[in-house]
């Protein structure tokens, strides 16, 4: 028979012994006739927790961008896939100074919404879409698709870089259509100001010319950044940048979106809602299509006006 | 924080299923710390497959090794430098009737004409079919073309070249006789023929290339206002660049090993022979030979009856072969190395 309570002793004396030298971790032995341990119900607190401590992430909060000029308008916008409603009937504002964060469970739009910004869903060939988005007041379709998408940019949830080199990924975005001029040389301040911009130039600046493919994740990730930077866009849109990364990474592109607000207007999709907490300055909460709540990040965290806002952000479904 | 344990269940456990004891289970070895699955512990049949799939792995890795043993010591015991430098002559004494130069610069000849003529439109074929490929129907009837032309068999391809070739309008191919009568046999026609052979493998290499190419690195292309031009054009093709050369490499190898549309299309003459006057053009609108057809003729089967040339013919032949195939292992691994597929395939 083990003595039950051989293994519950108060351990601290066995790692150090008495002359100080460190033995090896104690091996847990196994009681038998202990009660089992049961899986508690969640308290209040562990639920506080699981979504996230908000005072840690308010303290890693940068101050508040400034509300710049409205550069975008969404108004009584639809996105329809057939039959399906994927967005139903939204209007936003999207400033420069400020980040616009969308949050909200899987298949709620949000991306739909994002990739319709830069006209991208017009590449689906069941999309359809209704109501009026307009770009510096106006209205994107009398825009030419590949100039209006040079000033709406794009940052994907996947990092993806071209199968090229670290320079050539960002002067690509840089040239003419489908021309190799301007020349490199010509090229090559701009794109080490672009890469620079993401915060990438001094990680790569020895190795330009080697495939892009081969730098970490979250050096891709920054790279796509930076290749959506070089053709200096108004608006910069982010759907989930930092859902393939390491915490350490998410660190660094968090600090960049900050950083790059005071220049563009920035919209980011993400499911993280630390992450939204952290780096929006304005919340919108989009569920099955509709946008439920728009407003600044405090409110809509701290305060929300709808009862699903309030399930969602609590935690109450995902 | 609490670990939550599965409640124990308060039904009394299972009798064991009485599963029949197989006779050979090995008792647990004393010696010996870790145990590996043993094969006595399978079911017969399941055993006797798997000493069949040894069997047939080493079967064919035997005949593989047979082949290039043979033709290996019969091309060295036969293959001198000279042959290689030297013309063929027809001449009953073997001695005199020179060696295969002609046939080695026409395999390397066609080989090139088939593979340029074949590559360019297999990669347009293959770049419309998976980036626009719109009309459906259309885009399936082509599909079902080259499916066609793969399987169709090569003197069929070879016959049907020869009726299309002799056509007047055809006639600046080949040579055309006094009464106006074209010919329809030289490196052109046979080299245009062979590109069908070619075609099929570099077409297949290239879409399946393409179609590996996740969406959103055409989306990250698009998104920076490039134009779908834009981006075939810099982004997907230099991206399905070793996957071209591999159906290249594939589809060369193919041409070279080819005899039948050689036999029909490429006329038996031993020497290149030029028709015409303008330089070079008249050697493509001459008919000639290549080492397939020069094996075929000088083995025991054909004319010439010169088996020892036979086997020093088909030991070249069978390098340049291998070399190809040998270059698509290397182009497919550095492809690997660089390209998309290492780091984006399993993503999506």
């Amino acid at each position: 028979m083990i003595d039950p309570h051989e293994s519950t002793t108060d351990r601290s004396d066995l790692h150090v012994s008495q002359n100080g030298d460190a033995l090896p971790p104690p091996i847990r032995r196994i009681a038998l006739d202990r009660q089992p341990t049961v899986a508690l119900p969640p308290s209040q607190d562990s639920v506080a927790l699981a979504n996230g401590d908000r005072s840690l992430a308010a303290a890693a909060r940068p101050t508040r961008g400034i509300a710049g000029p409205e550069r975008m308008s969404i108004s009584g916008l639809s996105v329809f896939y057939g039959d399906n409603e994927a967005v139903k009937n939204v209007s936003l504002p999207i400033r420069q100074g400020e980040v616009l964060a969308l949050i909200g469970p899987s298949g709620c739009g949000k991306t739909t919404l994002l990739r319709t910004l830069n006209r991208l869903t017009e590449l689906t060939a069941s999309a359809r879409r209704e109501g009026l988005i307009t770009l510096d007041g106006a209205d994107i379709d009398s825009l030419e698709v590949t100039e209006h998408r040079r000033r709406v940019s794009m940052v994907f949830q996947q990092p993806n870089p071209f199968p090229m080199s670290v320079f050539d990924n960002v002067a690509y975005a840089l040239r003419e259509q489908g021309s190799k001029r301007p020349k490199k040389s010509a090229l090559e301040p701009y794109v080490i100001d672009a890469l620079q911009r993401a915060g990438l130039y001094d990680e790569v600046a020895d190795n330009l010319d080697h495939p892009a493919l081969r730098l970490s994740g979250g050096q891709q990730q920054r790279l796509c950044i930076a290749r959506a930077l070089a053709a200096r866009p108004e608006v910069l849109l982010m759907d989930e940048p930092c859902s393939a990364l390491d915490p350490k990474s998410t660190n660094v592109i968090e600090e960049l979106i900050t950083e790059l607000r005071t220049d563009l207007a920035i919209v980011i999709v993400t499911h993280n809602l630390q992450q939204a907490y952290r780096v929006g300055d304005h919340v919108a909460f989009m569920y099955l299509g509709d946008l439920v709540e728009y407003g600044p990040t405090d409110q809509v965290f701290d305060n929300p006006s709808a009862d699903r806002t309030r399930d969602y952000i609590g935690g109450a479904f995902g | 924080m609490a670990t939550p344990t599965r409640p124990r269940s308060s039904a009394t456990p299972l009798p064991p299923l009485p599963l029949p004891r197989t006779p050979g289970t090995p008792k647990a070895p004393k010696k010996k710390k870790r145990v590996n699955e043993s094969i006595r512990t399978w079911r017969l049949t399941d055993r006797i497959g798997y000493v069949l799939m040894w069997a047939a792995g080493l079967t064919l890795c035997a005949i593989g090794i047979g082949i290039l043993a043979f033709m290996a010591f019969k091309g060295v015991q036969y293959l001198r430098p000279d042959l290689i430098f030297s013309h063929p002559t027809v001449e009953p004494d073997q001695s005199k009737s020179g060696g295969f130069l002609d046939p080695l610069l026409g395999t390397i000849l066609i080989t090139l004409i088939g593979i340029l003529i074949a590559t360019p439109i297999a990669i347009a074929a293959a770049t419309w079919i998976v980036e626009f490929g719109r009309p459906t129907w259309l885009a399936r009837l082509i599909d079902s073309g080259i499916e066609i032309i793969a399987g169709t068999p090569d003197i069929v391809i070879a016959l049907f070249g020869l009726v299309l070739f002799q056509q007047g309008i055809f006639g600046w191919m080949s040579f055309t006789a006094a009464g106006g009568a074209v010919f329809g046999r030289s490196f052109l026609t046979a080299g245009a023929m062979m590109s069908l052979i070619a075609l099929p493998m570099v077409f297949a290499a290239t879409r399946e290339g393409l179609q590996a190419i996740p969406a959103h690195v055409r989306e990250a292309s698009y998104a920076l206002g490039k134009t779908k031009a834009a981006t075939i054009r810099r982004v997907l093709l230099p991206s399905v660049k070793a996957n071209i050369s591999t159906g290249a490499a594939l589809g060369m190898g193919r041409i070279a090993g080819d005899t039948a549309i050689i036999v029909v299309l490429l006329g038996a003459s031993l020497r290149l022979d030029p028709e015409g006057s303008i330089p070079f053009l008249r050697v493509l609108q001459g008919t000639g030979a290549t080492l397939t057809s020069y094996v075929y003729n000088n083995s025991p089967a054909g004319e010439g009856n010169a088996p020892q040339k036979a086997y020093a013919a088909a030991f070249v032949l069978l390098l340049i072969v291998l070399g190809l195939n040998f270059a698509v292992d290397l182009i497919a691994r550095s492809g690997k190395k660089s390209g998309l597929e290492t780091s984006r395939l399993g993503a999506r």
